[in-house]
């Protein structure tokens, strides 16, 4: 089976936030960057799977600039067996999956995993415009994938339960927890890495639907008050007279 | 002309009431949705300002393909300039696919109406900031993150029509759907009790869930909680389960690390209960109660039940 696995950088879960050029950018300064959760533990791994169970091939796609190869590099040391960056800036979502989308038509792919989300924008959108745009089925946050021939059957999670479901590849299927556990890459695997194909590619021409136009960090929340552990009726008055959530 | 998308699978949720009450400040407001609600149930939308709804019985919901063409069919038809999700699994899966078939730009995830220069505020860096949106094309598709805006109850039951789309065939078979019973979903919980590790093992859990009984709340947990197995992995909230934002978070045991943190910050009041004054978690609380779970939360059990019988 060919898979196509979308990978993203994402700040590292305890950077701390801060935006330049008057909000308007993401501070970069000295934020560590790793690949996005979701898309290395559960989307990259069991694709890996997939591979040493029946065959085929991994590729990593990536759309972003030349200081994305750190991260894509690591995601080669797991285990993929080449990668493709698309070499622009990410601009949203929509410009994202058509760089993808584009690349995927020309190369067909029996399955493409994406990340739930990535950790930065939280938008859950990639994967669904992807398979809009190739015109195949999308299965959202699967929490298993199970692969018989050019048969797909998920696991996934729906408002309020769980639901499995049977759909034929090619497929664009989004990966939550469950999928698959955590790898972390060894020695042999980072020195492989470093060989493997990295093919970066020219972006196409696409409009931008929406942007961010600014950036805001919350209001500082004010001090906590701090209540007796004996007087729990001074906290339950509190939440329902002074909060007014009970 | 505003089409609400609603998502009546499981009967018509708050945060469907929500959706309407929002698109009904941006304008005249359709609802649209599919499978086997009632339709009194769903003439009830009109108590929010839906001024109809249009329902396509003959889709079951579990392909987002078709879906997707009945949403855009609907827009076609109607002169539809923005297009309403609640941000929930469903919303998720289906308004991506929208925004592709119908090039319009879709904010996911907002928690504000549009300003005075049409910019939307969503949730970005898991919470952790606010980025406002702009959306470029002429047809617009917000998905609203539940607990967002107040439903507004101010009209009476709207007329329900019945409509037939040609989606085509179907490609995703629905083999078996499980729900958990009686449980409120987390994400939509108003009041959540939440407990970690400190709690030391799943068979001291009992008073958690009583205290939850007793406030009609839901239950979460911290992830080593659910990696370990002790509560099961769809309580787990923060960066990497399920993020939530109810109006009263309760921690106890939880030392308030940032990618815990990163799931519920969103929530309007947090309590924190923990034996550690230093823990992170009391600088991201409104009330602290330094203490021992074992202790603490039997003793707020009782103080809730005699507040809720007086
Ligand atoms: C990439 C990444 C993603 C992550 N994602 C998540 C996530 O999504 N969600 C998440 O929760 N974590 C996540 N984590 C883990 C996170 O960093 C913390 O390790 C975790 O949240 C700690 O869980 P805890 O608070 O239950 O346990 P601990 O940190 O062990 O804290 C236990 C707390 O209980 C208190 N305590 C002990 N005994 C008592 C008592 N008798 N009464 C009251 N209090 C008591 C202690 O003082 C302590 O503060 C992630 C980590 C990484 C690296
Ligand atoms: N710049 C990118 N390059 C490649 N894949 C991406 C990129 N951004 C997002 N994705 C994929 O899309 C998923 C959902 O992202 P999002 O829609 O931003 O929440 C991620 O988990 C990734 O798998």
């Amino acid at each position: 089976m060919k898979i196509l696995v979308c990978i993203s950088k994402a700040p590292d879960t305890t950077s701390k936030i801060a935006f330049s050029e008057e909000n308007t950018k993401f501070d970069e300064n000295g934020v560590q960057f790793i690949v996005n959760p979701y898309d290395e533990w559960y989307a990259l791994v069991r694709a890996l799977e997939i591979k040493e169970a029946g065959g085929g091939q991994v590729t990593i796609i990536t759309v972003g600039g030349a200081s994305d190869d750190a991260i894509i590099r690591k995601a080669l040391a797991i285990g993929a067996d080449e990668a493709v960056r698309i070499d622009a800036e990410a601009k949203d979502a929509y410009f994202t999956a058509i760089q993808i989308s584009s690349y995927a038509k020309e190369n067909h792919y029996d399955l493409i995993l994406t990340g739930k989300e990535t950790i930065n924008y939280n938008g859950s959108q990639v994967g669904g415009m992807i398979a809009a745009e190739l015109d195949v089925p999308f299965v959202s946050l699967a929490s298993k994938l199970e692969v018989n021939g050019s048969t797909l059957t998920v696991e996934r999670e729906i408002v309020g339960g769980l639901q499995v479901v049977e759909l034929n590849a090619p497929a664009v299927i989004s990966c939550a927890k469950g999928m698959a556990e955590q790898r972390i890459p060894n020695m042999r695997g980072i020195m492989a890495a470093r060989t493997k194909p990295l093919n970066v590619v020219d972006a196409i021409e696409i409009e931008n639907l929406t942007e961010f136009v600014s950036y805001s960090l919350p209001n500082a929340k004010s001090a906590v008050k701090m209540i007796d552990p004996e007087n729990m009726d001074e906290l339950v008055e509190l939440l329902h007279n002074e909060a007014k959530v009970i | 002309m505003i089409l609400v998308y609603i998502n009546s699978t499981n009967g018509i949720s708050k945060s469907s009431f929500e959706a309407i009450t929002y698109g009904k400040k941006l304008g005249d407001v359709i609802a649209l949705t599919n499978g086997g609600a009632l339709s009194e149930d769903l003439a009830s939308l009109g108590q929010y300002g839906a001024s109809k709804v249009l329902v396509d019985r003959a889709i079951d919901g579990g392909d987002q393909q078709q879906i997707t063409k009945m949403i855009s069919s609907v827009v076609e038809n109607n002169g539809v300039k923005t297009i309403v999700f609640s941000h929930d699994l469903f919303g998720k899966s289906v308004a991506p696919m929208l925004s592709v078939r119908l090039r319009a730009g879709l904010v996911s995830g907002a928690i504000s109406l549009p300003d005075a220069d049409g910019c939307i505020d969503v949730n970005v860096f898991s919470g952790k900031a606010l980025g406002k949106v702009r959306v470029n094309s002429e047809v617009k598709i917000i998905s609203l993150l539940p607990n967002s805006i107040q439903p507004e109850e101010n009209g009476g039951s709207c007329p329900v029509e019945e409509i037939s789309v040609d989606t085509g065939s179907v490609s995703i078979k629905v083999l078996s759907t499980k729900k958990p019973e009686g449980e409120i979903p987390l994400p939509e919980a108003e009041l959540v009790v939440s407990a970690g590790r400190g709690l030391k093992g799943p068979e001291n859990w009992g008073m958690v869930e009583d205290l939850a009984v007793s406030l009609g709340a839901a239950t979460a947990c911290s992830r080593p909680v659910a990696d370990i197995g002790w509560r099961p992995h769809h309580e787990h909230v923060g960066q990497t389960g399920v993020a939530i934002r109810p109006n009263l978070y309760i921690a106890i045991g939880i030392s308030g690390a940032i990618q815990h943190l990163a799931g519920v910050n969103g929530s309007k009041v947090i309590v924190v209960i923990n034996t550690d004054s230093e823990a992170p978690f009391f600088k991201a609380a409104d009330y602290g109660i330094i203490g021992d779970a074992f202790e603490v939360v039997p003793r707020l059990n009782e103080a809730v039940n005699k507040f809720k019988t007086s």
